[in-house]
């Protein structure tokens, strides 16, 4: 067996591994933040910090009751925490972690696979995700379960429409579907939250609609519909639904940086390169800004996850109807002004100027438009 | 390694595709049909059309199969269906399975199926990027109809579903 | 008809395109959860924090001894006539020779006993009790317990330990405000 072929085995089990101790951090780290914005302290019990948390919150699932209920569909029952967790963790194999290792005179990426279908695999990853939902939710043979893995199958297919008209846009700019081609793409500061900011905003938006998150969590509302989907689940089954959002929640911010943060880019990344090269020589000094620029991705995915989290306990949950008239009625359509505006800019030349322009452009006309024809209507 | 991962997916889509027509639950029977999507895609990747394996999964595994188990969720549909039961339906039936069966068997063993010459076989031929050229030169025409089609179709749905005076929503 | 000015009348104008897009509004309660983010923690971390309780409160009862180390409490009973709860029962016992130094009236309780279980620690004993016998704590909890043998409170647990008498902080209510005042409230 070739030493590449160990070092590639290295970086997917370590891909692995950090999603899952970001995922059983993030559960820590959400209450921390919760409690902080609510003026108390969060959970300090367990080790300095209540650092041990995740572990002992892990234990008690564990030794929980594993329950099935007796009119429930037993194999789909078991398959829908499984498919939950599976699909989440799926995604992150074509998300470039970093640029590349260079071992034994090869050129070894920071990534699980590179395909050139890279965004497509995601987003097709992202929609199987729903079926843990759906499958878990309809097997309780509960009301409140089915009701909460509708509400999750209809807005997760609705939000995929935004999402994926968005992700067109940035397609667009980079001409290509592989995520690294992308990420390379915003070499030097050309990150596409500045050519199109609303395709961002859709995009951030749908992220959060995607992970169930608020004020997109209508499946497991609890104040409607007990605990949504996982209403009878206990024990690890339950543990696998709430790890697979959290892992959900990562990778969502993995793939907001990649797509729209410049990935592991980061100003002044040129400089950087050309210092450590000149000091520790061509291999160890490509290495090591590898690992710099890894490590600004994961800065960049913390930033994110902290805004997931931040919002959580900010914003309340949107109604029903106030969620699908978002989804079909404003975004939608504000993702295809965006297509549009994005390839006249393309077209252009100076994708930058004419991007803003159009964006201007579109906002004062909708202005126009509304002072004009005085809507009356009061939703959007 | 080609084969055998052929030969273990292709048993996997059979398994799903006969789950689909023999499980007596109607959500047993989608998310077998799911399975089958699934395998489908991996043959996709097998044939280096990694490409036609995505849309597959985004299109018909992630899209249209969710609607299906959505759909047949609300219709909430738990017992057989009493026709089963009928002798002559079931009689019906598999006379014009038979025949179909039979036909296609016959059209496979009738068609000359064209063999790639490995030499001169381009590896590119399922990507994306060779997919794009083609689509948007030699099948210019077809592919803007179908996008017609499309929007017809969207039209028609939204003219069906929209609320007509009188009657009552809820 | 308005009471107070402070009802905020429901604003039912259309929105503002701004408003529409929900972005100002978000940003807006963005913020306002930031600066509660980084603001000042209201928690205090009990058992190793203890926030001051004030010189009233109700806690863990005592049996007072007098200066010489005798026990005040002369086994009357109005105490358990007066507790609403019946938590407190006694036995009393006459004062034999030599226990002068133990005793200070003629008879005292041989036994005395409140069940934690009944006591809602209203108070009424310490009220009720001529001899300034028994009392409150206002500086110690009646702590947790896991089997019913350890809720009925014998002599051994309430009677004053004379190496470490209780003192109450303040027996007025001037005095009461005045430590209040003093108090420095904890990590608020």
């Amino acid at each position: 067996m070739d030493s590449v072929f160990i070092i590639k085995s290295l970086i997917i089990l370590g891909i692995f591994a950090i999603s899952l101790t970001i995922a059983a951090y993030e559960t820590y780290f959400e209450r921390v933040i919760a409690a902080f914005i609510q003026d108390r302290v969060g959970p300090d019990r367990a080790g300095p910090f209540g650092l041990l948390q995740p572990l002992a919150d892990a234990g008690k699932l564990f030794f929980k009751e594993d329950f099935i209920p007796g009119m429930a569909d037993k194999w789909l029952f078991i398959l829908g925490p499984s498919l939950a967790m599976l699909t989440a963790l799926m995604t992150s194999a074509v998300i470039p972690f970093g640029d590349s290792i260079l071992y034994d005179g090869q050129e070894i990426l920071v990534q699980g696979i590179e395909v050139n279908i890279g965004i497509l695999w995601v987003f097709g990853v992202v929609s199987l995700g729903v079926y843990g939902i759906l499958i878990g939710g309809w097997a309780s043979n509960n009301k409140y379960s089915l009701y909460g893995a509708i509400r999750a199958a209809s807005q997760n297919i609705s939000y995929e429409l935004a999402m994926g008209l968005s992700i067109i846009a940035v397609l667009m700019m980079a001409s290509s579907l592989s995520l690294r081609t992308i990420v390379e793409s915003q070499h030097g500061m050309n990150w596409n939250i500045f050519y199109q900011p609303l395709g961002f905003i859709i995009f951030l938006t749908c992220s959060f609609a995607e992970c169930n998150r608020t004020p997109f969590d209508l499946p497991e509302s609890e104040n409607e519909l007990v605990a949504g989907y996982h209403t009878e689940y206990g024990s690890m089954k339950l543990g696998l639904y709430l790890f697979s959002e959290y892992v959900n929640m990562f990778i969502s911010s993995a793939v907001i940086a990649t797509l729209f943060l410049g990935g592991f880019n980061y100003p002044g990344m040129d400089w950087v390169y050309a210092t450590m090269t000149e000091n520790f020589g061509a291999v160890v000094g490509h290495n090591l800004s590898t690992l710099a620029g890894t490590l600004v991705f994961f800065a960049k995915i913390f930033a994110f996850i902290f805004l997931f989290m931040w919002v959580r306990w900010t914003l309340p949950r949107f109604r029903y109807d106030q969620l699908m008239d978002l989804g079909w009625k404003g975004l939608i359509p504000l993702a295809i002004v965006n297509l549009i505006i994005t390839a006249a800019a393309e077209l252009s030349g100076h994708a930058l100027l004419v991007n803003w322009i159009g964006l201007g452009v579109f906002i004062a006309l909708v202005y126009a438009w509304s002072a004009i024809f005085g809507t009356k209507k009061t939703s959007l | 390694m080609t084969q055998w991962s052929f030969y273990v997916v292709s048993i996997f889509t059979l398994f799903g595709a006969l789950g689909t027509i023999m499980s007596k639950n109607a959500i047993h029977s989608v998310i077998y049909l799911i399975l089958t999507f699934f395998s489908l895609s991996a043959h996709y990747v097998l044939l280096n059309a990694q490409f036609l394996a995505a849309v597959n999964i985004v299109v018909y595994a992630g899209a249209i199969m969710v609607l299906f188990l959505f759909v047949v969720m609300f219709l909430n549909i738990r017992d057989e269906a009493s026709e089963l039961n009928n002798n002559k339906v079931m009689i019906a039936a598999s006379i014009v399975g038979g025949t179909i069966g039979l036909i296609l068997v016959a059209a496979i063993r009738l068609t000359d199926i064209p063999r790639v010459n490995p030499y001169t076989y381009q590896v590119k031929t399922g990507f994306i990027e060779t997919l794009g050229k083609l689509l948007y030169s030699k099948y210019l025409l077809p592919f803007e109809l179908v996008s017609v089609l499309f929007l017809i179709a969207m039209t028609g749905a939204v003219m069906l579903g929209k609320r007509e005076k009188g009657e009552r929503n809820f | 008809m308005q009471l107070t000015d402070r009802s905020k009348k429901t604003d039912k104008t259309p929105l503002t395109l701004a408003e529409k897009s929900y972005l100002p509004g978000i940003a807006k309660g963005l913020g306002i959860t930031l600066k509660h983010f980084f603001s000042k923690k209201a928690t205090i971390r009990y058992p190793e924090q203890k926030r001051y309780l004030g010189p009233i409160f109700r806690g863990h009862h005592i049996l007072k001894r007098d200066e010489e180390g005798r026990e005040r409490c002369t086994a009357c009973g109005l105490c358990a006539v007066a507790c609403p709860a019946e938590a407190i029962s006694m036995v009393a016992a006459e004062r034999v020779k030599g226990e002068e130094s133990l005793y200070r009236e003629e008879k005292y309780a041989a036994s005395y006993e409140i069940n934690m279980l009944r006591c809602i620690f209203c108070g009424l004993c310490e009220e009720a009790c001529p001899k300034e016998a028994v009392y409150l704590r206002h500086d110690k909890f009646v702590p947790v317990f896991t089997s019913r043998d350890q809720v009925i409170y014998g002599k051994d647990q309430l009677v004053e330990d004379m190496n470490e008498r209780y003192e109450r902080d303040a027996w007025t209510k001037e005095e009461m405000q005045k430590l209040w005042a003093q108090q420095k409230p904890v990590n608020y």
